[in-house]
């Protein structure tokens, strides 16, 4: 595996994250995706998924090891070029994180905006996403005045309004019913064969075991592999963790509300 | 620069609506003390004009009238020959009388009074008289006559004006000082309410400078507010004291006016205001960030 090689969206290796003075909540974290993959990250809650998202959205910098993005090592990039690889990547957070003052329409904006694109291409492509997720009629509602599951969809479409390479979803079907789920799922697999690599962080099985992408694992901040059906991105991984049947997979449905030390 | 949009709720904090009221007291106190600058500034500069390159000769009275005629004479005579006197004439009685009415009262008061004889002498402005020989030369040809030349009382009041507007001067770095530290701490401030929304528009992938464009129009506009408020209760205040002043001098003081350029110095006050908050608010936001992921 060549350091720089251009297919290779995200590589970590030897990954450490902690918080403060805390353990460490990822260990030993080593793995690459291709570009153009499609990856579920399971795990129990607390295991470290939001965590792994984390490092790979530039909200937090690890403890320990290499965050490699797009190519390019994250620990020697200068500051004044973090928002050019952000705007590369979009985030569906957990908690959506949607600015609560403004409409639906400004929040889906915001990374176009952010971005300096003109604003009548701006109304004509938020309106357009805006509408196919169902929200035409919510254009000027302010979040807190939507459902959790109308607020997901803005927090979809704003994470993929601006077309990234890599889209990160943090649970990003947790507030919806499972039609609504397979329909944002699906509005990822569009943005997947238009050559954006996606992580979707989940605890939905069904869902992992219908569409039979690879799956990352997280186990106590260990990552294992196992490789999906239709595209083997894991194939050529250092061996990293400990690999886990799927059969276990019944554990992340269950959803314990506290902090896993 | 004054975007309509803010993708940070800057108007919804509490602290944005004590800042204008901050910026208006600065800007009032601030035009105060710059208008009473001005009015120094311009009173020192006229009785400079008006007094320096001009003498008053003082001839005490003599015998009597034929006596008193003869020196002034001599006196006249001495001043006329003189290079770099440009003017040199006997101050009328009348108008003697007239500046001495208020003291000592009217015309048959005075009648009779032994008043000295005024010459008022003008020099050519690049004449260079050296005052102390002058005088030697005239006591020895008038006897009792003495050249005064302003100066010792001139420098005594122009020390004054220059001593009040240095202080002036220091009210007004003062002023801006604060102005400075009130908005590095409602900027500050904001940066910790707003948090969560910068995180957000840093992950979406935005600059520095496009955070630190809305809090700098947002502290511009705000400034401005403040500074107009301020500007519109000093006016009143300076009109009253001129309007007062003029009544209370009675022609003994010269008039306390303001010029044109100095009410658009005032005005300018405001918008110096702005540019303050704008640039210190930019200035925290980017030294702010600076130190985040
Ligand atoms: N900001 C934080 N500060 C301290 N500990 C944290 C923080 N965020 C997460 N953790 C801890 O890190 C571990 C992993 O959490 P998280 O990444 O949210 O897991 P998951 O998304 O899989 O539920 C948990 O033990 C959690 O308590
Ligand atoms: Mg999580």
């Amino acid at each position: 595996m060549s350091t720089d090689d251009s297919d290779c969206i995200v590589r970590f290796e030897n990954v450490g994250l902690r918080y403060g003075l805390g353990p460490e909540v990822l260990q030993d974290i080593s793995y690459s995706l291709d570009a153009g993959s499609f990856h579920f990250l399971v795990g129990a809650s607390g295991a470290g998924k939001s965590s792994l998202l984390r490092l790979m959205y530039l909200a937090n910098k690890p403890s320990r090891g290499l965050v490699n993005l797009f190519g390019r090592d994250i620990a020697t990039l200068p500051r004044a070029e973090l928002p050019a690889v952000r705007r590369r990547i979009g985030v569906v957070f957990q908690e959506f994180r949607l600015l609560s003052h403004l409409s639906a329409f400004d929040n889906v904006a915001l990374p176009l905006r952010v971005a300096g694109v003109r604003e009548d291409e701006v109304e004509r492509n938020v309106v357009e996403l805006l509408s196919w997720v169902g929200l035409k009629d919510h254009l000027q509602a302010r979040p807190p005045t939507l459902s959790g599951g109308q607020q997901q969809r803005v927090a979809i479409a704003r994470a993929v309004i601006a077309r990234p390479r890599l889209l990160l979803a943090d649970e990003p079907t947790g507030n919806v019913d499972d039609r609504m789920a397979m329909r944002l799922v699906h509005l990822f697999e569009e943005l997947n064969k238009l050559g954006t690599t996606i992580v979707i962080a989940t605890h939905n099985e069904t869902l992992v075991d219908k569409l039979r992408h690879p799956c990352l694992r997280l186990d106590e901040g260990r990552l294992s592999m196992r490789p999906g059906r239709v595209i083997d991105a894991a194939a050529d991984m250092p061996a990293a963790g400990r690999r886990r049947d799927e059969s276990d997979g019944s554990d992340e449905t269950r959803r314990k509300s506290g902090k896993v030390a | 620069m004054l975007s309509r949009r803010s993708d940070i709720p800057l108007d919804r904090d509490g602290l944005s609506r004590f800042l204008p009221w901050l910026v208006a007291f600065m800007v009032y106190l601030a035009a105060l003390a710059l208008a009473g600058t001005l009015v120094l500034n311009t009173l020192a500069a006229r009785w400079d004009r008006d007094v320096s390159g001009t003498l008053t000769v003082q001839i005490p009275p003599g015998a009597g009238p034929r006596d008193d005629d003869e020196r002034l004479r001599a006196t006249l005579a001495l001043f006329r020959d003189l290079p770099g006197v440009a003017y040199a004439e006997p101050l009328d009685q009348g108008r003697l009388m007239a500046l001495l009415e208020p003291w000592l009262g009217g015309m048959e008061a005075t009648a009779d009074l032994p008043l000295p004889q005024l010459i008022d002498v003008s020099l050519t402005s690049d004449a260079k008289l050296d005052v102390a020989a002058l005088s030697r030369r005239l006591a020895a040809a008038v006897p009792g006559a003495t050249i005064d030349d302003h100066s010792i009382w001139l420098a005594r009041l122009v020390r004054m004006v220059r001593a009040v507007e240095a202080l002036a001067g220091a009210i007004l770095v003062l002023i801006g000082a604060s102005t400075v530290g009130t908005v590095v701490f409602t900027t500050r401030t904001g940066l910790a309410v707003h948090q969560e929304a910068i995180e957000v528009l840093h992950l979406t992938g935005a600059q520095d400078a496009y955070i630190a464009r809305q809090f700098a129009s947002r502290a511009m506009a705000l400034g401005l507010r403040g500074g107009v408020a301020g500007l519109a209760l000093a006016v009143p205040t300076l009109l009253g004291i001129g309007f007062l002043s003029a009544r209370l001098e009675a022609g003994l003081l010269p008039q306390l006016t303001l010029f044109a350029e100095h009410w658009l110095a005032l005005a300018a006050l405001p918008l110096a205001a702005a540019l303050i908050a704008m640039l210190t608010a930019r200035y925290t936001v980017m030294r702010t960030l600076a130190r985040m992921l």
